[in-house]
């Protein structure tokens, strides 16, 4: 998948020749288009957020991100998130260590179906969640407007991170090692803990980076099975729609840049993590 | 595998196939069911009313813009990134990871403050007649917006990956950068752009948040397919929301399909 190279991409980076300019090379202009570019999609929109939360000055940018159901919002956003990306950590394991690791008919099939949320818009997947887990469920099981649905709904959508980041590693991963463990007497526990474990850890960091920068911004899956309840269930990013759509584009975004913030740290613990682990 | 006990390896399997049943399989394969079960003339009739066939299009369009401008962009992003050296390199590679992590609303979010009516460029968009929000080109900017890391990241990891001796080579005997590049660079990486351009060409029919933003909802107007499925649950027209989800699913699974045809990192089973 995709999303997971980001991590990857650093791992295996050769340096660059030092030569300024070498013939057949992308040359300045290239770079300033690329920049331009760059420029008017992401940092002006960006840049806009961040000026128009500074609008009243930084009292109202305070006052905005410190009202209680910000605060509640930002809170129950986090610790949802953190508890999703902890259980990915160790399912997505699981499933990847399943899918290189064992063998079993329909495995190829099973694989493929792994990138399905990814492919899924999210209003399809909040919608296909209350099919069976909302009112009038078939299974008897009714979760939506509570806590554990918006949990279930960021679970189905950060699927694919740690899966398809620990997969290739595991791939990758000779078993000599665990060979030699085993016939030294150790017992399966001790090797996954001693060896296997500490192979795949950055691949398995680097998914659950990704998976819980994802599940941080989410909108699309919750927006429906939330029942956006304050204080209850109501998420960061479906606060600053509703903050928008009742005409306060301040404490918008306010709330908008402590997300952005938080993203932004995502992105540099990958790329410390891509730095220490390529040494 | 030998160090595996073999009660492990049925368990193992058993949490992950239950985890992936219960998550993912049985409720999906709900929805495919309870979407057939008015019978396929029912989905065909919820597909082809004005305002369905209207959001098809209009999200078809808007993936036509957004995928082609991010595919040619983005490969030049990745040769500039792999293949040239400047100041600011670091920076260039963190602002393209950044519509990856960043909410969607806050997408839309920042759009409005732009290119809004009390925006920093709307008064004068406004006196030019150009709308941008509420409008299509506010959706196109978005899904931009959202679709623009793809077609990098799977270009730079192939372009790191066949180093650049051939394109050294044919720079030295005489070609020209165009040349190289069309005969040289574009065939060895012809896989990663087209892995590049699924994923985006997912993304962009999929995308919800950030589209629901800045599109205003005006049915027939800036409603793609995914705010249709919206309004019709919201409306609680269940069956026909089942019915667009479904055509939204089937685009999904060529997706899939293709994703597992053309994904570059093979695995071995």
């Amino acid at each position: 998948m995709s999303t997971p190279s980001i991590s990857f991409a650093r791992l295996g980076r050769r340096k660059p020749s030092t030569k300024a300019y070498v013939a057949g090379r992308p040359g300045p202009l290239a770079v300033g288009v690329v920049m331009l570019w760059l420029s008017v999609i992401v940092l002006l929109p960006l840049s806009a957020v961040v000026v128009k939360s500074l609008d009243g000055g930084v009292g109202e940018f305070w006052d905005a991100v410190s009202n209680p159901q910000a605060v509640a919002a930002l809170k129950f956003t986090l610790i949802v998130s953190l508890i999703v990306t902890a259980v990915n950590a160790v399912i997505g394991t699981l499933i990847a260590w399943v899918l290189v690791r064992d063998d079993f008919p329909g495995k190829r099939l099973v694989n493929a179906l792994i990138d399905l949320p990814f492919a899924l818009p999210t209003i399809v997947a909040g919608i296909t969640l209350l099919a069976l887990y909302g009112h009038g469920s078939p299974v008897g099981i009714d979760i939506a407007f509570t806590q554990a649905a918006v949990a279930f709904a960021l679970l189905f959508v950060t699927l694919p991170f740690v899966v398809r980041s620990v997969q290739p590693v595991l791939i990758e991963l000779d078993t000599d090692m665990e060979e030699a463990a085993a016939s030294l007497g150790a017992n399966g526990r001790t090797i996954f803990r001693r060896i296997v474990l500490p192979n795949l850890s950055p691949a398995i960091l680097g998914g659950c980076a990704l998976a819980f920068a994802r599940a941080v911004g989410e909108f699309g899956s919750i927006v429906l099975i939330s029942g956006n309840i304050p204080f209850h269930t109501q998420v960061a990013s479906v606060y600053v729609y509703k903050q928008l759509e009742s005409d306060s584009p301040i404490s918008a975004a306010a709330v908008s840049v402590v997300l952005l913030l938080l993203s932004l740290a995502v992105l540099l613990g990958i790329r410390l993590l891509g730095r220490f682990t390529s040494r | 595998m030998m160090t595996t006990r073999r009660s492990t390896k049925y368990g193992l399997r058993f949490i992950a196939l239950a985890y992936l049943a219960i998550l993912l399989f049985v409720p999906v394969g709900l929805i495919l069911y309870r979407t057939l079960e008015p019978g396929l003339n029912h989905v065909w009739q919820e597909i082809t009313t004005p305002a369905a066939v209207h959001a098809f299009w209009l999200t078809i369009e808007v993936t036509l813009i957004a995928v082609p401008l991010n595919t040619v962009l983005g490969i030049l992003a990745a040769l500039v990134l792999t293949r040239s050296n400047f100041r600011g390199k670091a920076l260039m590679d963190t602002v393209i990871d950044l519509p990856f992590a960043i909410s969607p609303i806050v997408v839309g979010l920042s759009l409005i403050f732009v290119y809004g009516q009390t925006g920093w460029f709307g008064s004068d968009l406004a006196d030019a007649g150009i709308q941008v929000i509420f409008s299509v080109p506010g959706i196109v900017l978005a899904t931009i917006f959202v679709t623009l890391p793809f077609v990098v990241r799977e270009v730079v990891p192939v372009l790191i990956e066949v180093g650049d001796e051939q394109e050294q080579a044919a720079a030295t005997l005489g070609a020209s950068r165009w040349q190289t590049f069309r005969r040289i660079t574009l065939p060895s990486i012809r896989w990663g752009v087209a892995y590049g351009v699924v994923l985006s060409t997912a993304r962009a029919i999929g995308e919800f948040g950030a589209v629901s933003v800045v599109s205003g909802k005006i049915s027939g107007q800036t409603e793609t397919m995914t705010l249709l499925v919206e309004k019709r649950y919201g409306n609680f027209n269940v069956s026909g929301a089942y019915a667009a989800s479904a055509l939204l699913a089937v685009i999904a699974l060529i997706t899939l399909l293709g994703m597992t045809v053309l994904n570059p990192r093979k695995d071995p089973s």
